[in-house]
This record gives C-alpha cells, structure tokens and sequence, in this order.
C-alpha cells in the first residue's frame, strides 16, 4: 500500500512540474461548443490532424494544458476519496453535498455583497460551500440518529431542502439591485472549457490536500470503513473521522463543481472508484486503481473534447469513465462478469462431472456379485440406469458425458452405454470416497451440533481438498478402515465382468 | 398586506397537484429504500429530450414527453442490471447510471445546439410562477371566466394517474415494497411491480419538471412521505398522510416565497425552492413532536418508563 | 506493556462526569471486577431492550451471556461499549468507568455486522486489533504485522492469511475476528455470538482459546445460544431476559427454574436437555 501511495504521489508531483511553466502565459477564454454549425445529418465530421493531435498530446495549447491537467488532478483526488465513500456504502453523498453546497454558497455571495464586496470572490465563495456542505452531512447523520428515516431517505431529504432553500436564495440574488448572478451561475455550472490559472491552483491544492488526508488516515478510514462498531469500541471518534471524511468530498465537490460542473462531480466520484473495484481485493489497490481511473478519464476526455469540435468536456469525461467502468465490469479480474461467469461455470461443470462420475461408480459398485463389495471394477455402464439413478434428463447426461469425455475421463461412450477409462474410474472411486465421507461425516456430527454445520455445507462437499479429506479420515476412524481397502484402485483394465 | 391574485390561486393548485402527485408514489419509494430514485431519474432523462427532439425534429411535447418517461424507465432498468451483473452497491449503480445518461443527453444536445434551445439549467430550475401563463382552455362560469393553465390539467391528469394505480394496486404495492420475495412467492411479480412504480415516477418527473422544475420533483417524492412515515405506522394512513403533507408544502412553499423575502426587502422568491425549504421544515417539526417517534414524545416516554420502574 | 492512548478524547472530556460518579457509593469489590454494571437501561426508540441491569463479573473466568432471542444480549454488550446510547447506568472496567478503560477491552462483534466483501485480506482485518497502540497517523508497521501473525497463527489461520475475506468460510471468518481480539491483547473480552453458525473446527479452536485467555488471567464474557454447551464451556452463567434472572457460578445458577425464569413457558424440549446435561456433569 505504501508503495502505491508512493508511486501516486510521485505522478502528481511530475503533474505538478507544469506549474512553473503555465505561470506567466496569457489566459484566454476559450469558447467552443457555443459557435452554431449546420445542422447534425449534414455536418461533416472534421477529424483533427496530426498536428492537432500531438499538440494536444504535448499540452503544448496553454488552454488545453490548464484543462487536461485540471480534470485529470480533479479524477485523481475524486477516485481516491470515491474508493471510501464506496465502500462506507455512501456513494450518492457527494450526490447529496454537491447540491447542498448551493445555499452556503448563494449566502456566502449575499454576505460578501452586503458588506461591500464584489460577491465573487473565490475563497468567499468556497468557504461558504464547504460550510454548507458539512452541515448538509450533519444534518444526514443528525437524521439517521435521531429518527427512524433511513440513509437515503434521510441523504435525499437533505439533498431536496437544502438544494431548494439554494434556489430560493438564488431568486433573492436574481432579484438584488448589485449583483447580476451570471458569475454565480458559472460558478455553479462550472465551466470546463474555460477555465483560468487560479480555477486550476484551486484544483491542484484540493486534490494535494485530498491526497496526503488519505495517505495519513488511510488506517483509520480503513477501520471506520470495514467495521465501524469494533472502531468505536476501541475510541477512535467515528463521527469526526466521518466528518474529516464528507469534508474532503465536499472540499473536493466544490472544487470541482466550479471548474467541471456539477455533473461531472458526482460521476468522478463514484464511477472511478466503482470501476477500480472489479479489478482488486486489497484495499491500497483499490484507491490508487480508483485514482488512476479517474485521472485517465479526466486527462483523455479533455483531451478528446479539445481536439473534436463540439464536444462539451464534462459530458465526454463522464462517458470516458463510464466506458472505463463498463469494460471494468466485464473484464475486471477479481469481480468482473467474466470472471464471476467463468469461475462459476467451472464449478458447475465440476459438480457436473462429479455427479455423473458417482452415478456410475454407483452402479458399478451395485454389480459387484461378492457380498462384501471388496473390489469394484471397472466395465461398461449402462446409460439408461444412469439416466434413473440421478433426476437428470437424457440431453443432460449426453452432454455431461460428453464434456467427461472432452477432460479424458471417460473412454468411449455409444450404444447406450459408457465405459470410464482408468483416470475416470478411479477419479470416481475417488468422488464416491469423498462422498460418502463426508456425509457420514454430517451424520455423525450432526447430533451433536445440528446448526453448526456452515451454512454452505452442501457446496463444500464439492470442493473437499486433500487436507480436507485426511481430516475427515481422521475424525472417522471407524470409517477409515472400512472404506480404506476397496479403493485404491484397480489397475484391471475394462473388462464386461460385470455384465 | 399579501397581495393575492388569481395567478396566486393557480400556482398554488398547480403546486399541489403537482406535490401530491409525487407524494404518493413517494411512500413506496421510501419504503423500498429508493429515495434517490427521483433525483437521478430527473437528471436522466435528458437524453431522452434530447433524442426525441432530434429524431423528430419537433419540439411538441408529447413526443419529448416520450422520450423522456422511456429513458426514465430505463434507468430504473440500467440501474438494477448494473447493481446485479456487476454485484455494485445500488447507489452506486443508481450514480454511475444517471451521470452517464445525463453527460450523454449534454453531449446530443451541445451538438445539436443551433436547434434547441434546451438549457440543463432549465431542467432543474423550473418555472412554477409561470404556468398560469400558458392557458389551455377556458370556462366561464357564472359570468366569471376562469383560464385553466395547461400545467395545472397536465399535473392534474398524471397525479390523479398515481392515486388510482395506487388504490387499485395497493395491496400490491405494499406487498411487495415490503418484502419483494414473499410477494414473489405468492404470485405477485415483484419486479413488474417495481417497474411499474419506476414507469410512474418517471412519467411524474418528466411532467413535473417540465411544468414547474425538478426541485419540486425531487422534495415532494422524499420529504412528505418521510414525514407521514414519523407520524404514523400504517401504510393505509401514510399514503393520504403524505400527501395531506405535500399539498400544504405546496400552499405554505407560494405563501412564504411571496411574503417571507419582503422581511428582508426583496419582492419575492423562488416558489419550488420554498415549497422544498417549507417541506423540510415540516420534516423537521415531526421529527421533534411527532406523537410516538418524535424527539420529544420518546423523551417524556422514557422518563415515564423508567419512573414506573423501581 | 505502556499503551500510548493519543487519541482518547475522553480523558479529558471524562472528568466532568466524574463529579457525579464520585457522589455514588459502589460495592469495595468492583474496583477489581473486569466488568460492572449499575442500572443499566438501553432503549431502542420507544421499547426498552435492557432494563436495570446489575452486573458485576469475577476476574479470569468464563462466562456465558445466555437467553433468549431479543433479550437483549447483544445490545447488553453494545451498550457496554457505549455503541448503543444507554438510557441510564454506568458501566465500569476495573473500577473506572468504561472511556478511561477501552483499550482493556477486546471486542468480538457478530460476523454479520461486517460487509465481508470488503477489499481487505485477513491480515489487515487482524491488523486492525493493534490500530489503538499505533494511535493515529501512524501506519501499520512491522511489529504490527508480527503480531497480527501470531493471533493468526494461534486460531489456526497462518496459511490464509492473505487470503481477502470473503473467500474464508464463515468459521474462518470468525476465527479472524477472535484473532482481532486476540492482538488487541486485552483483559477483557466482550464477544457477542462467536458460536453462531460456526463448523465443528471452529468450535473447537474458540474453546481452546477460550480456555487459554483464562489461563492468561483474561476474563471473556461471551453471547451463547447453545443451552446444552453451557456448562461444558463456562465457569459462569449470566441469565438474562431484559433483565438480568441470575448470575452465578454455572453450577449454582443454570438450573430448570432459572432457565424457566428466563425463557418462559416455552422452554420444554431446551429445558429438559439442559437439564439432562447438568445431570450428567454431575
């Protein structure tokens, strides 16, 4: 873990090596997206040239640089903090403080016009929306505590009140004599395409700050996230921990909010960390994999809009992480479909071989003319007492058979009926083994501690390892000895003696 | 001192059909632990108007009415198919979903912007001051002539769409938001259910933020029902419960916007905003003196309680 | 062992109950008591689930917290720990209320109230007992991991240690919470349900442990469902239905009338084989 908080730190301080170079530069607002064009059938898409592309590729544009570098910083501090509120189950909190921001921000305007200023200053501003924002999370918690309205009642109560009191501030704003909103409403509606040098100190001291409050807390947020009562039990203060928390989303939601948008905000906070989530189970990795998301959506989908006309880079770096999350889901490869879809049919077919293997070693076992059952040998099996034995259909069986056949199981199989090669007999004398231990295993112990047993008991019987199995043995001597001499197996080759 | 004029009258009605509406399916919502639904479904659906206008070309509304409830819907359905193939935490899903949908309706209609003049901000702030303005039909009653505001039948029809879907169903609704498997189990389709509640939020979003803002939406589905849920433990009283709530939102909301503001010197203010603000003020005022769950009631019990005891 | 507690707030903010406390006349032995409790009350919203409990635990003993469903056990040792607001009472480790005291404490919660998806493998969960000596900012360091290790090797999990945890079975996943407590390295240890759906493996290694925190002087005072181990397991028996029916040595205590005490008229079949396995001990 250290060594990947390393690594990230590392990345940004070369990220933050543009700095001295953007000092200095003049700023320019840069419109796009605004320019009407013909119509969207006739328009043809202009592809960028070679030169565009490397020119945006180096940030060799002054503009392109303060935003690709911005939205990436802002991806990189919203996918790590994303990763803990994930897994404290909040994730639509920045959902939540993003639009609670609004009345902190719309009084902190007020305020400052009402003692003279111009009303836009930034720190003003930021202040009063991180205020609001912490409070927005208070009252969530205040809520959960006090009454019995559940979280999201509880985050979508807060998220409606305080959302509509910043909209009826707003119509008190709309209406002052001072102040025209518009600045407030860029302000709020961010403005990705034209950001200026202090939009981007802003972001990268957030996302500095955001960084090093999750490398120093990561233990504590760790704990508080996984098991929040053994936490509070051993002292540390979880509601501050929390706060510190919801503080670091509302710090970064607000950064964000002026310089992406809202929007933007809350899929940066969420589908990085999301999407980071199917490809580990170690949580260092998971936050640094969550970090790397959202920097490599911010960086490409400002990319992307810088190159093509037309495209709003808010809405493209949200569909970049989306696509991010989508392949993610797919191919991730501790969580992902695939892998969940693969392993699960693995250990269908398994159970399958398995079943067929006992049906017949079953039936093998019941030809056996000696009373004792001493030795079992191997011949050909008759497919329609399989078919009986088990409450599986014809298809079913062929196609079980069919696969034993394809991992060299069975040697042939026609006619009605199925001869096991010598891996396939004493595989199945094997299966029959573990079986029957194991059940007598259930059985025995059962009096004893009938809702001990796990609850995926069945399932177990089919993934009973070696050590496993010597335990069992074990614990059933009785059984051992019994069962011990007819197995091993018999090296007879196939023979109709059983017929 | 209050200057009430008709147009007053049919703010506030529309506000109350339009919270009432949103009220009653808000009880399920919250029952079902899916209060963020309206929010993310108002944020979604704008690439459906986005679609609708530029598939055919018009900006009538009954086809971006269309559009918008189908895309409504569909996030109700990514979002349960991204929570259950992808094992996802639900409100994580519901965020990826509708942050998706809603960067894909602002790229449709950025592209197409010499066409629309559709404005995101638009979509969250609407206009409940002025829908009395766009008149559908009049009646002349008694020599008086009353202009009904197309807005007010609009919300009318969809909320009065919700109450009988609601009474009809209402044994399965509650069935099911209770405990979707035994409902399952004894022949009621949990999940046709589900999507039935989500088509119904969704035509209610779109209707509502069309007419008079998303804000309204979002409050009014949560809020009332959260309330009517502190004050009493039946479903059957909930329900008329939340929206008895929602419609004074709407009356107490008109009436602060238009006086409140003159205490500080302004003329008025926003009207969704302090239906949502007046909303959670009562919100809060149950959580304090709720007859059995507030703050105050569970104090005084306890003291009584534990004075009873030795 | 010097314990750096940076981070307990409550020594400072304790003293001013301290006042109050100081007012009330307490039995002499408490002071030496692991775990007292005096009027303990915990309501959930309007129903009260533990009403004037009065408890008092003898040192290095065993002793089982047995009742019946909603009795208010597990919320007795939340309450405990201040996780559930208590309505009134004062509870008191060795003497001094429960905030001065914490980190003499282990905690063994229910396995359900954890997401056991949780990206994290059994090391870090085991780690988590020594977070309190580390206090905050400080990572996770080698000795850290070293004993963290040690628990692990202790319950019989060393080779799955790091395995992430929802791929252990639920008796494993137990096994990581008892060496949790374990690295804690407490003097008193609240578990609530260790037994609950656990494999005979399992049961085995909690009781070995169990007996092995006693031959260490440790006191656990453990949430159990299982009538008929009772007295096989424990020194000492608290009965309890919302309130506390008897507490005693298990032999004394865990007898057909108390157990009848506690649960009712419903206790035919549970009673019968208690008692049949306290004949039998005998």
């Amino acid at each position: 873990m250290r060594r990947a908080a390393l690594h990230l730190a590392l990345g940004l301080w070369i990220l933050l090596f543009v700095v001295p170079s953007l000092r200095g530069a003049v700023i320019h607002d840069h419109t796009e997206g605004i320019r009407p064009l013909g119509s969207l059938a006739n328009r043809p898409i202009d592809w960028p040239s070679r030169a565009d592309l490397l020119r945006v590729a180096l940030l060799q544009d002054y503009n392109t640089r303060l935003v690709v570098v911005s939205a990436s910083l802002l991806g990189t501090a919203c996918g790590l903090i994303g990763g803990f509120l994930l897994l404290r189950k909040r994730s639509l909190m920045g959902d939540t403080l993003s639009h609670a921001t609004l009345p902190g921000i719309c009084l902190a305007f007020m305020g400052m016009v009402a003692f003279g200023h111009s009303g836009k200053s930034m720190p003003g501003l930021l202040l009063g929306a991180l205020l609001s924002g912490i409070l927005g999370f208070a009252t969530v918690l205040a809520i959960r505590k006090v009454t019995r309205v559940k979280d999201d009642a509880a985050m979508g109560i807060v998220l409606s009140v305080f959302f509509g009191l910043g909209v009826a501030l707003l119509g008190l704003i709309q209406k002052m004599p001072e102040g025209s909103a518009a600045g407030l409403e860029a302000f709020i509606y961010g403005k990705t395409a034209s950001m200026v040098f202090e939009d981007f100190l802003v972001v990268s001291s957030v996302t500095v700050a955001a960084l090093l409050v999750c490398v120093a807390l990561f233990k504590e947020f760790r704990l508080v996230c996984f098991d929040e009562g053994f936490a509070s039990s051993q002292g540390w203060p979880v509601v501050v921990l929390d706060t510190i928390m919801l503080g670091l989303v509302t710090i970064v939601t607000v950064a964000g909010l002026q310089a992406v948008g809202l929007i933007l905000v809350i899929a940066f906070l969420i589908t990085p960390a999301a999407a980071a989530r199917f490809w580990t189970h170690r949580l260092g990795h998971l936050l640094a994999l969550g970090a790397l998301i959202g920097g490599l959506s911010g960086w490409m989908g400002a990319a992307i809009s810088a190159l093509l006309p037309r495209l709003p880079a808010g809405a493209i770096i949200v569909l970049v992480a989306a696509i991010l999350f989508l392949v993610s889901m797919f191919f991730g490869s501790a969580r992902g479909v695939l892998v969940r879809w693969f392993r699960q049919s693995r250990l269908k077919r398994k159970i399958g071989r398995q079943h067929l293997l006992r049906a017949a070693y079953e039936w093998l076992e019941s030809r056996v003319e000696n009373p004792d059952r001493e030795r079992v040998i191997n011949g050909p099996i008759k497919m329609a007492a399989l078919v009986s034995s088990r409450s599986w259909s014809v298809p079913e069986l062929n196609r079980e058979i069919r696969r034993a056949y394809d991992d060299a199981f069975v040697q042939s199989f026609s006619d009605g009926e199925l001869c096991l090669n010598e891996a396939g007999f004493l595989a199945a004398a094997r299966v029959t083994r573990n079986h029957r231990l194991w059940e007598l295993y259930l059985i025995e112990n059962a009096d004893i501690a009938p809702n001990h047993v796990d609850r995926d008991a069945d399932a177990v019987e089919h993934v009973l390892g070696e050590p496993l199995v010597n335990e069992l043995e074990k614990l059933l001597p009785a059984y051992r000895d019994a069962r011990r001499s007819p197995m091993p197996g018999s090296p007879h080759p196939i023979s109709g003696g059983a017929e | 001192m209050i200057e009430w004029y008709p147009i007053d009258t049919w703010i506030v009605l529309t506000g109350i059909v339009c919270a009432m509406g949103c009220a009653v399916l808000g009880n399920f919502l919250v029952l079902r632990r899916m209060s963020m639904m309206g929010d993310a479904i108002s944020h979604a659906v704008l690439p459906g108007l986005a679609m609708a206008f530029l598939i055919t070309g018009s900006r009538a509304s009954l086809t971006m009415f269309v559009g918008a409830a189908v895309v409504g819907v569909l996030t109700a359905v990514f979002t349960q198919w991204v929570s259950h193939f992808g094992n996802v935490d639900r409100g994580a899903s519901m965020g990826i979903v509708f942050t998706t949908l809603f960067a894909f309706g602002l790229l449709l209609i950025v592209q197409a912007a010499d066409r629309v003049d559709l404005d995101p901000s638009c979509v969250l702030y609407g206009a409940i001051e002025l829908t009395p303005l766009e008149i559908l039909f009049r009646w002349s009653i008694a020599g008086w002539e009353i202009g009904v505001p197309r807005a007010f039948v609009v919300l009318g029809t969809v909320c009065l769409l919700n109450v009988i879907v609601v009474v009809l169903f209402f044994k399965e609704f509650r069935l099911s938001s209770f405990d979707p498997a035994l409902a399952t189990t004894l022949g009621f389709n949990a999940r046709i259910m589900h999507y039935v509640l989500m088509t119904l939020v969704a035509i209610t979003t779109v209707a509502s933020f069309e007419a008079v803002g998303s804000i309204i939406v979002i409050a009014m589905l949560v809020v009332p029902a959260a309330t009517a849920h502190l004050l009493t433990d039946r479903l059957s009283t909930m329900v008329p419960l939340s929206m008895v709530i929602a419609g004074s939102c709407a009356g107490l909301g008109h009436l602060s916007a238009i006086t409140l503001p003159k205490w500080f010197g302004f003329e008025d203010t926003s009207t969704s905003g302090m239906m949502a603000v007046v909303a959670g003020a009562l919100f809060g005022m149950a959580v304090l003196i709720a007859p059995r769950y507030g703050w105050v009631a569970r104090r005084l019990a306890l003291r009584r309680a534990s004075r009873r005891l030795p | 062992m010097i314990r750096l507690f940076h981070f307990d707030r409550a020594t400072q903010s304790g003293q001013a109950p301290s006042g109050e406390e100081g007012g009330r006349e307490f039995p002499e032995h408490s002071a030496r008591s692991p775990l007292s409790v005096h009027d303990l009350t915990v309501a959930y919203h309007r129903k009260p689930v533990v009403w004037d409990v009065d408890l008092e635990l003898p040192e290095g003993k065993l002793v089982a917290l047995v009742g019946p469903n909603g009795a208010g056990k597990s919320t007795l040792i939340k309450a405990c720990q201040e996780l559930v607001p208590k309505a009134s009472g004062l509870v008191q480790v060795y003497g001094r209320p429960y905030r001065h005291q914490r980190h003499l404490v282990g905690y063994v919660p229910q396995r359900e109230s954890v997401d056991w998806d949780f990206p994290v493998s059994a090391m870090d969960v085991v780690a988590m007992g020594g977070y309190h000596r580390l206090g905050w900012l400080r990572p996770v360091n080698k000795r850290c991991r070293s004993e963290a290790m040690q628990a692990l090797e202790r319950v019989g999990l060393a080779d799955l240690a790091g395995r992430q945890i929802s791929q252990l079975s639920g008796g494993q996943q137990q096994r990581t919470f008892l060496a949790r407590a374990l690295a804690q390295d407490a003097r008193l240890y609240l578990m609530d349900e260790p037994f609950a759906a656990v494999d005979a493996a399992t049961e085995r290694v909690i009781v070995e442990l169990l007996h092995e925190l006693k031959a260490r002087g440790r006191t656990c005072f453990v949430v159990h469902h299982d009538l008929a181990t009772v007295t096989e397991y424990f020194d000492w028996v608290v009965l309890m239905n919302m309130r506390v029916v008897d507490a005693g040595p298990t032999k004394e205590v865990f007898h057909q009338e108390n157990l009848r005490k506690t649960y009712g008229g419903k206790l035919t079949v549970l009673s019968a084989a208690a008692e049949a396995v306290r004949n039998a001990g005998e």
